[in-house]
């Protein structure tokens, strides 16, 4: 048996903890609250600004459930359903215009939805198994049963699970952690609770 | 529980199948060539599937289907594998890609550009009945999907998977490669002292892997997929991620690495990736197995290219011939590693694959053909 | 030159996203790659981009970019005799 030991949800403006509030910006601007909430964690990583929003997301949520985790070999299991269509289309519109033509090799880097894997990993040094998966909705089934897979087989000890979405500035992340002991029994009712 | 990997099949420059891309780089020959991208970029080396040829291939398949290109290759890479093994209730279609269909980004079609849209697509093409997995693990991708494949049928979720793998040639991709200026003015030359960066190219790849064991299947022994930690872009300049993939595959495997017969390794032919794979083989004592990089015959076809280099291998296998590294003259990494340069004949039953990529990632895949079934 | 220097500082801090870094911060000799501002890889192929976008120059060999990179200084004194816009 495995069990949930602390879940994030973050959306309109709002970061919950294990279903409480945590974080509330005034702010209705999604730069300006990840902004926020990364001042409030006490943290000096200057890399942070030079994330896109997807990868920003994800390191918040991420560290809110990392803080003081002394583990390395987590799995991360990420998944969303428009991968890193929000930065695609920067860079699209940087060779749209053969005028304008300026691709940013810092945004282009962005155009693959696992540097959010790659970002939380070299934030938390983890030296792991992971995977960025992308599907219409959350895959409960399957990550309930990945996740165990990678526990049973000793391929991680702990696993870090997140939806993250970011689109044209609309925003969502639900994001928890899979080990032996936790608050919530690993089970697809659950998870599917915190990913609604 | 054993998990194998069955039928194949590749739709490439070189050709529309397993067989017609495996005679090609027998002979020696490369897709790689000079191909017009747009009137911004203008030519640049690369591997591109000619429209008219597959067009024409295409109607043998479906003459009636209007979808998209990819949707198209796609199609034709998993038709005949689906022919051949019939699909049963818990079938399950893993794609693998890095960009989809971005080319409709260009058209201003952002629903177009959704890779959930054309996975659901092929998915009820087919008629598949269960979800569709996708993985864009960057250029992992393709051998990810495998190791996905493998796992899940290891956990008794599915007992066989039609693992697809793709993606285009596109000036939004090589645009961005040459913002990052790690494309070579010239054809790649892999592991090279001369290679100066990477040619682009595009593929689509499909197999069939399931818990059935043929005659002729090639058993997935051990795989593991370990992030470097370290930056988003550039390797780790000790191979960390590579180091304890290939060590934990191994270690799955239950073999020793003086049991690999042979190495199929990413080699993009760019500085930094090729003295890292360099690093990392010499820290696990693989200096002496005999290794390609086949991106040379090819280009790299991002989130097609693990899968697309596996099948290859698995000819490889199959055949006892060792394939020459296309490109490689002379030892340009620092540390020495064994480059294959000509075409060998030699009893081959164990293979590793390995691949690395932009986030930091990296997956390797022990290979192994059932010694009953060695053809000589 | 002190105000094309000026302008490289805010540029460069818009162009790599130093959040925390203002001009003052920025000495013209400052080293800006290793221990100065910790720029790394991908902020020295951005840099190449910067000296197209806003002044013409297309770099030849992105090599020849570890020098010109080494300091606010360094970089103006390049720009100035070459840039074409």
């Amino acid at each position: 048996m495995y069990a949930i030991s602390k879940f994030i949800n973050i959306s309109q403006n709002v970061v919950c903890e294990n279903g409480k509030t945590i974080f509330h910006n005034q702010e209705d601007n999604f730069a300006a609250f990840m902004k926020n909430v990364y001042k409030s964690l006490n943290i000096s990583y200057p890399k942070f600004y030079k994330m896109d929003d997807l990868c920003k997301l994800a390191f918040i949520a991420s560290e809110l459930l990392l803080q003081n985790e002394t583990e390395n070999d987590i799995a991360l299991l990420f998944s969303n359903n428009e991968a890193s269509l929000d930065t695609d289309l920067k860079h699209q519109q940087s060779i749209q215009n053969p005028e304008d033509y300026y691709p940013s090799p810092a945004v282009f880097v962005y155009t693959l939805p696992n540097i959010t894997i790659g970002e939380v990993s070299i934030r938390h040094q983890l030296k792991s198994e992971s995977a960025f998966f992308v599907a219409e909705k959350y895959q409960t089934d399957y990550l309930h049963k990945y996740a165990e897979y990678l526990l049973k087989t000793n391929k991680a000890q702990k696993v870090l699970c997140g939806w993250i979405h970011f689109l044209n500035g609309d925003y969502k992340a639900d994001f928890y952690l899979v080990e032996k002991m936790g608050i919530l029994e690993h089970s697809k009712e659950h998870i599917n609770d915190i990913t609604k | 529980m054993a998990v194998f990997i069955h039928d194949t099949n590749i739709i490439s420059p070189l050709g529309f199948s397993t067989d017609d891309n495996f005679q090609k780089i027998l002979l020696g020959t490369s897709a790689i060539e000079k191909v017009f991208i747009n009137d911004k970029i203008g030519s640049v080396y690369a591997g591109k599937i000619n429209d008219e040829l597959f067009s024409n291939h295409f109607q043998s398949i479906n003459a009636d289907f209007k979808g998209s290109r990819i949707e198209k290759l796609l199609i034709a890479a998993l038709s005949p594998i689906v022919e051949k093994n019939p699909l049963k209730k818990d079938s399950v279609f893993i794609l693998s890609t890095t960009k989809g269909n971005i080319a409709a980004l260009a058209n201003d079609d952002l629903s177009g550009a959704f890779i959930d849209k054309l996975v659901q697509n092929i998915n009820s093409y087919f008629g598949f009945e269960t979800d569709p997995i996708v993985v864009s693990n960057a250029c992992t991708s393709g051998v990810v999907a495998i190791s996905l494949a493998k796992r899940f049928i290891e956990m008794e979720q599915f007992t066989n998977a039609y693992v697809v793998a793709v993606d285009e040639l596109t000036p939004f991709v090589v645009s961005g490669f040459q913002s990052f200026q790690a494309m070579s003015s010239e054809p790649c030359k892999p592991y090279d002292a001369d290679r100066t960066g990477v040619n682009l190219g595009e593929a689509a790849v499909a197999v069939y892997v399931s818990n059935e064991n043929r005659t002729e299947s090639i058993q997935i022994l051990g795989d593991a997929n370990i992030n470097d930690a370290n930056h988003i872009s550039g390797p780790s300049r000790t191979g960390e991620g590579l180091f304890l993939s290939i060590e934990r595959a191994i270690n799955e495997a239950q073999i020793t690495s003086d049991q690999i017969d042979c190495i199929s390794a990413h080699g993009t032919a760019t500085l930094f990736n090729d003295e890292m794979e360099a690093v990392a083989f010499n820290r696990l004592s693989l200096q002496n197995v005999p290794t390609n990089s086949l991106k040379g015959y090819f280009g790299h076809t991002l989130g097609a290219s693990g899968l697309l280099e596996t099948v290859i291998t698995i000819e490889s296998l199959k055949n006892n011939v060792l394939i020459p590294s296309f490109g490689y003259q002379q030892q340009g990494t620092t540390q020495q590693i064994n480059i294959i340069t000509k075409k060998e004949q030699k009893s081959l039953k164990t293979a590793l694959k390995t691949a690395s990529g932009f986030g930091g990632s990296n997956s390797a895949m022990i290979l192994v053909k059932n010694s009953e079934n060695v053809r000589n | 030159m002190d105000a094309l220097k000026q302008e490289l500082k805010e540029r460069i801090i818009n162009a790599l996203n130093l959040e925390d870094i203002s001009i003052d911060d920025i000495q013209d000799n400052d080293p800006l790659f290793g221990d100065g501002l910790g720029l790394d890889s991908i902020d020295a192929l951005e840099l190449i981009v910067l000296l197209d976008k806003e002044y013409g120059i297309k770099l030849a060999d992105p090599k020849q970019g570890k020098e010109i990179f080494q300091s606010v200084e360094t970089m103006a004194q390049f720009v100035a005799a070459n840039r074409t816009k």
